[in-house]
């Protein structure tokens, strides 16, 4: 596309729509660089709030938790969309897959809030009759991230395995190898890029997740999203401008890495396909 | 088939077929995809299985390697019932239409895979690799990925890999189906000498009777599930046995009619599309009056501007159309039944008189060889 071609019309609207969606990230990312304590005067450059930070235990200890959740919920939601990404992909027509397809998928198109309830009222019963969770924390928190990152990874990994050539896996069984090998030393290897995407997909879910998180977490689990809500509930703060700037950073840099490797598996394929 | 074929004597192996299929039925459902097919393939044939597209070729293919399960019917290989072996546990090895070659391994390592898998030293992996990249001459290319090869490169190395583990009968599905017809062609005597070098069994299937025809020692011809004709590539096209398999192999003229003479050497056999009832050199199991096609072959039927005074196998109409190819011409003669009749005349037929032109009167003949009678 030329940008010559584009009318003024196009180019207004466009402007417009950037506009609105990078301009408050942009004078929150003005903001956190200024001096002053009050968010609606403008007083100088200053990194203070950086260090402030960097020196504000709470947030240091939800960011360890937030990340440690992150990587715990996604490593799991991986292993098991892949394998439900498997049975769906692979296993034939078997009955009640409609069931089971839709079940999986549901906690992606249910509000996050019914998510969120329904499950602390099965920890609370859970409780009540085996006395296990004892208390809500890290482990009813995972657990329901893992439930939530693992719809988008089935979804992916799915679509990824129904787009691969079976007569690959086919070839590979022709020739003597064993099915649960076949999917190691062929499957996943031509597969890892999505793994690796929808790895990055569920540890972004996770991070940034409030509404379940809030109805799963205890007394001692604030992760940061949850902090960063509480503090902002008693007014802006510029602590979390200069927090909130970090993490835009983090994320673009993600986004981009995950982008370059998908596009770099998509030439791959296509080179692969145009050599055919 | 007798029972006891199942475990022959060492003896008696080697006159027995090597790969039979025993009225094999594959169902999808309600639809049968192939019905009741029976196949003997000797020990080292080349043969092809030659069909339209949605025919059940590669249904069949797919059961014979095991990644299909036929609904009923016995696949015997060397004396052993393999109708139920894993596709893992069966010494038959397959090339993929779509060649299937592992993108992320290497041209060595995909060769290597299969050998791997039988837990061969690894010496002995490395140096059947590298006489498999010899026969296929893509030594050079050992450390290439599959997406960094040409077409027709890719399709030798999966042919070396599915040939590595020495397989028993080795499958082809549409070999050269993804190669352009100019690639397609140099490479059919290609894989025919690196099959015979090897000395395997193989069966391919393709719908380019071309292929078949140049590769194959023995075709049998599928419709709709069915093994319609077996035989070799001359037989099939000089005698075919039905309709399907006449109009499928070759170009022909076909002519609708019935018996009106029935001899042990000739019948005779009226047409309404023919001035008078032609007669045929060969006898057929069949009763007067029955319906029957005739079929012949363009390259058979004579042109002349004089009547043919022997025999009664000839018709006048004039040229309605000439494609002229070279060597030879194909004549469209529209006979006053309305009956177009094809003539491929060689160019060396016009020497003593000028070829006819557009819309001249001329009669079309053949002998009473050179027409067959189908009965079905
Ligand atoms: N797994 C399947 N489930 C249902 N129907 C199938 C399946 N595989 C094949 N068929 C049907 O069986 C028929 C024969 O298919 P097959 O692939 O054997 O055809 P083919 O002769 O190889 O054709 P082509 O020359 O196009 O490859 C087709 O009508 C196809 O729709
Ligand atoms: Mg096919």
């Amino acid at each position: 596309m030329n940008g010559k071609n584009i009318s003024w019309f196009g180019r207004v609207s466009l402007g417009l729509g950037f506009a609105f969606l990078y301009v408050p990230i942009l004078i929150l990312i003005v903001y956190s660089f200024n001096a002053s304590k009050l968010v609606t005067v403008l007083a100088g450059f200053s990194t203070q709030w950086y260090s402030v930070l960097f020196n504000d235990d709470a947030v240091i200890s939800s960011f360890g938790l937030s990340l440690k959740i992150a990587l715990l919920s996604s490593t799991m939601s991986v292993v098991l969309g892949t394998i439900a990404g498997l049975v769906l992909a692979r296993f034939g027509p078997f009955r009640g897959k409609g069931l089971f397809a839709g079940m999986i998928s549901a906690p992606m198109v249910m509000p996050e809030v019914i998510v969120g309830l329904s499950m602390l009222l099965l920890f609370v019963e859970l409780q009540q009759w085996f006395g296990f969770p004892a208390e809500r924390g890290v482990l009813t928190i995972w657990v329901g991230h893992v439930t939530l990152c693992m719809a988008y990874v089935t979804v992916v990994i799915r679509s990824r395995l129904v787009e691969m050539d079976r007569s690959i896996e086919e070839a590979a069984m022709d020739l003597g190898v064993r099915p649960l090998k076949i999917f190691f030393l062929i499957t996943l290897p031509i597969i890892a890029p999505a793994i690796a995407s929808s790895f990055l997909l569920a540890f972004t879910l996770s991070i940034d997740d409030l509404v379940i998180t809030a109805f799963l977490s205890g007394p001692g689990s604030t992760t940061l999203p949850q902090l960063i809500f509480s503090r902002v509930r008693l007014g802006l703060n510029p602590e979390i401008n200069a927090l909130a700037t970090i993490t835009v950073l983090v994320v673009a840099t993600l986004v981009v890495g995950a982008n370059r490797v998908m596009v770099k598996a998509e030439q791959r394929r296509t080179r692969l396909a145009v050599a055919t | 088939m007798v029972e006891s074929s199942v475990h022959p004597a060492a003896g008696t192996a080697a006159s027995k077929p090597y790969l039979q299929i025993v009225d094999v039925v594959k169902k999808f459902g309600d639809n049968t995809v192939v019905n009741h097919i029976n196949l003997s393939i000797s020990k080292n044939d080349i043969f092809a299985l030659l069909g339209s597209s949605g025919c059940g070729k590669s249904t069949l293919l797919r059961m014979l390697a095991g990644m299909e399960t036929p609904t009923s019917g016995r696949i015997i290989l060397d004396g052993e019932d393999i109708t139920h072996l894993a596709p893992y546990e069966r010494p038959i090895n397959m090339m993929f239409q779509s060649y299937a070659l592992f993108p992320h391994m290497t041209v060595a390592q995909n060769i290597a895979l299969g050998l791997k898998q039988d837990g061969l030293p690894r010496k002995e992996i490395d140096e059947r690799v590298e006489r498999m990249l010899d026969l296929v001459q893509m030594k050079k290319y050992a450390h290439r990925k599959p997406f960094q090869l040409s077409g027709g490169q890719q399709q030798r190395v999966a042919l070396a890999r599915s040939l590595a583990k020495r397989p028993k009968l080795l499958l082809l599905d549409e070999p050269l189906g993804a190669l352009d017809k100019k690639l397609r062609q140099q490479t059919q005597l290609e894989l025919v000498n690196l099959i015979d070098q090897v000395g395997v069994t193989c069966i391919m299937v393709t719908h380019d009777q071309e292929e078949a025809m140049t590769m194959a020692c023995r075709i049998g011809i599928m419709s709709e599930g069915q093994l319609l004709q077996i035989a070799s590539p001359g037989e099939l096209y000089e005698r075919p046995n039905c309709r399907f398999t006449a109009e499928f192999i070759g170009e022909t003229n076909m002519f609708g009619g019935h018996v009106v003479e029935d001899e042990p050497d000739y019948v005779r056999v009226q047409t309404t599309e023919l001035p008078r009832p032609v007669r045929v050199g060969h006898g057929i199991t069949g009763t007067l009056g029955m319906p029957v096609w005739l079929s012949v072959r363009p390259e058979r039927v004579g042109v002349s501007r004089q009547q043919p005074t022997a025999g009664g196998n000839w018709a006048n109409g004039t040229v309605h159309d000439i494609a002229y190819l070279g060597g030879f011409s194909i004549f469209h003669v529209r006979l006053d039944t309305g009956k177009v009749v094809k003539a491929s005349v060689p160019a060396t037929r016009w020497r003593e008189e000028a070829a006819p032109t557009w819309n001249e009167p001329v009669f079309v003949s053949w002998a009473d060889t050179d027409a067959v009678v189908l009965t079905q």
